[in-house]
């Protein structure tokens, strides 16, 4: 068995608090996906997990067992770092095998382990090099080669892919994915790219500032955010705010009037009693807009820049209400020689969020 | 000529122009120690001066060997330095990596305390060193008082210090999480990766140790324990020195670190300039 749980885990540097109470459950053969911009406390609390970094407060419970006191290779864990940490004087097969060597596993079982990880990898012609002779990719396949022998209860990912190039690290995302598969063991990834987050998890923690903004699956982050923060965080290319003052409210609704164009006004379903005049958010997704007159309000916009990918366009284009917004239009080839666009907004596709950042619903 | 290249084979010839009469001006007293460990003292002090090298060497050499046994004195040398250099690179080793890479109280006063004892001119510590070595624990003529003293080189701690705090961390927590013991991650891992940094400082270490004067001369003076300066010293008498057999014996104390630093002068310059840039 391999669950995890975090039950209130602190962690402080002197007086300055970095991890804030967290809590979480990772269940048995779960790919949980860290995510969070830097310094967002992510790596601090994969390493507290690992072990490399002691707790201030709270509990760590790795299979059933508190490990807040135990040593990190007691911990059943095994970890890939961010800059591979592969020993530079070793070769692959030393790299491998070093860890079982040093703790006098018997010399026959470390052979099948690191021939079962070289297999799996497929680095078994790479054996006898050294890491300077290897590329990127390679070296971080030999990384994580290096925690499979382990045979590890959790496996543990710091920024595994950050170093790679962007069509290496779609390369090696895939591999980490069909390795979970193949594997079945519990896996915690770090990573700063929400791509990687919504791409490889069942389960995606996102983080800001020490604190555990919110806990789900890829999509269910992405269609039900809990604050301004993960709603800005999850998506690519990030949702657009724009600035909105509540005019009406009824039971169980809400209308709002754009900030700058009052004219542009949306009704959505408000549960919580909203403040009639109060200043709220309103977020919407570039993929979300749709066509004038297909939604439930239209916005007219001046076009910036349009950048055509093919099957979509990205058009930025400004606004009073926000700035500068991002509006994807699948088939808009000619988008870009407009001065001026009307999209479509529509209730149903966007999310409304007070002053504080947080979902009004 | 392109005027780039011109002006680049003009710098090249100033640089020569300069450096050339200052390798001449620094090379001339070898070589007249050289010309010199060949002559007889008549041929050295004859008012011609003569810049080739005659052939009195082996008698110099039989003369420095019977007013000193100086081949034991060059047995204690090689000894005293390589065993001194051994231990130091060993110990000023496991000193910078624990200040390196361990936090624990006290550390940066310790450091400040190494730091210090850099400043201390060796004029000043010789005397109660002395008291305390020969004195308190009667060292005196004996292999110790010449190896432990000087053993704990603050130098030697801050430069292994520097060279593994610029190994990536990483690399250590790697192989913690691989319950690698502490010992065995000190020794199979920072150890091998600190070699170029360890081969400078056992550069540094033997050369000190080599031409140490002042300390061999005052804690080993017996003549069965004289080091090779402190034998060659000793041949400068009140009535009668022996120059000729003197620079036999210099000869012979400056040739083989000549040619040890011929063949390492690449590891002692990227040691010495370890840390200098990124």
């Amino acid at each position: 068995m391999s669950e995890l749980s975090l039950n209130n885990v602190v962690k402080r540097f002197g007086a300055l608090e970095i991890i804030h109470g967290a809590n979480l459950e990772v269940k048995d053969g779960e790919f949980v996906v860290f995510v969070g911009p830097s310094g967002c406390g992510k790596s601090t609390l994969l390493r507290m997990i690992a072990g490399l970094e002691d707790i201030s407060g709270g509990e760590i419970n790795i299979g059933g067992k508190v490990v807040n006191d135990v040593e990190p290779a007691d911990r059943g864990i095994a970890m890939v770092f961010q800059s591979y940490a592969l020993y530079p004087h070793m070769t692959v097969e030393q790299n491998l095998s070093f860890g079982l060597r040093m703790n006098g596993n018997p010399k026959e079982d470390t052979e099948k382990r690191v021939q079962h990880a070289a297999n799996i990898l497929q680095i078994n012609e790479l054996m006898q090099r050294r890491p300077k002779q290897l590329s990127g990719g390679q070296r971080q396949r030999v990384a994580i080669g290096r925690a499979i022998v382990r045979e590890p209860q959790v496996f543990l990912f710091d920024e595994p892919l950050s170093n790679l190039d962007a069509e290496l690290r779609v390369q090696m995302r895939v591999e980490i994915s069909r390795l979970h598969k193949q594997l079945g063991t519990t896996m915690i990834y770090v990573t700063h790219d929400q791509t990687e987050a919504m791409t490889l998890a069942d389960k995606i923690v996102v983080l800001r500032s020490g604190n555990i903004e919110q806990v789900g699956a890829p999509l269910d982050l992405y269609d039900d955010p809990a604050n301004q923060f993960v709603a800005g965080f999850v998506g690519s290319p990030k949702m657009n705010f724009l600035k909105a003052t509540v005019v009406e409210t009824a039971a169980g609704t809400a209308t709002i009037a754009l900030v700058g164009e009052d004219n542009v006004r949306l009704t959505l379903p408000v549960s919580a009693a909203a403040q009639k005049g109060a200043d709220v958010t309103l977020g919407v997704r570039p993929e979300h807009f749709t066509d004038a007159g297909q939604g439930d309000t239209d916005l007219t916009v001046t076009v910036d820049v349009a950048e055509h990918l093919g099957n979509t366009s990205y058009i930025y284009a400004t606004t009073a209400s926000a700035g500068q917004l991002i509006i994807e239009r699948p088939e808009s080839r000619n988008a870009g020689q407009r001065d001026t666009l009307t999209v479509g907004l529509s209730a149903r596709r966007s999310f409304l969020f007070d002053s504080a950042g947080k979902r009004l619903r | 000529m392109t005027s780039k290249s011109r002006s680049r084979t003009l710098q090249v010839i100033a640089l020569h122009v300069v450096l050339t009469p200052l390798a001449i001006i620094w090379l001339f007293p070898i070589w007249m120690m050289l010309v010199f460990s060949t002559m007889d003292d008549y041929g050295i002090f004859s008012p011609k001066i003569v810049l080739w090298p005659s052939t009195n060497f082996i008698a110099n050499f039989k003369n420095l060997q019977a007013d000193t046994d100086f081949v034991r004195a060059m047995f204690i040398s090689v000894v005293v330095a390589s065993v001194y250099t051994f231990l130091s690179v060993l110990l000023t080793s496991m000193a910078g990596w624990a200040l390196a890479r361990y936090r624990f109280i006290g550390r940066s006063v310790v450091i400040a305390i190494i730091l210090g004892t850099i400043t201390l001119p060796f004029a000043v510590v010789v005397i109660p060193q002395f008291i305390m070595v020969a004195r308190e624990f009667k060292l005196s003529n004996t292999w110790v008082a010449l190896i432990v003293p000087p053993l704990f080189n603050s130098l030697g701690v801050l430069f292994m210090r520097q060279a593994f705090s610029m190994m990536p961390g990483e690399l250590f927590d790697a192989a913690r999480v691989e319950g690698v013991k502490e010992r065995q991650i000190f020794l199979r891992i920072a150890l091998p990766l600190a070699r170029p940094t360890m081969a400078a400082l056992a550069i540094i270490l033997f050369l000190a140790s080599w031409n140490n004067y002042l300390w061999p001369l005052l804690i080993n003076s017996k003549p069965g324990m004289m080091t090779a300066p402190v034998a060659l010293g000793s041949l400068i008498g009140l009535t009668k020195v022996s120059w000729g057999g003197i620079m036999a014996g210099a000869m012979l104390l400056t040739a083989p670190i000549l040619v040890v630093f011929v063949f390492l002068q690449r590891h002692f310059i990227a040691g010495i300039s370890a840390g200098a840039v990124k």
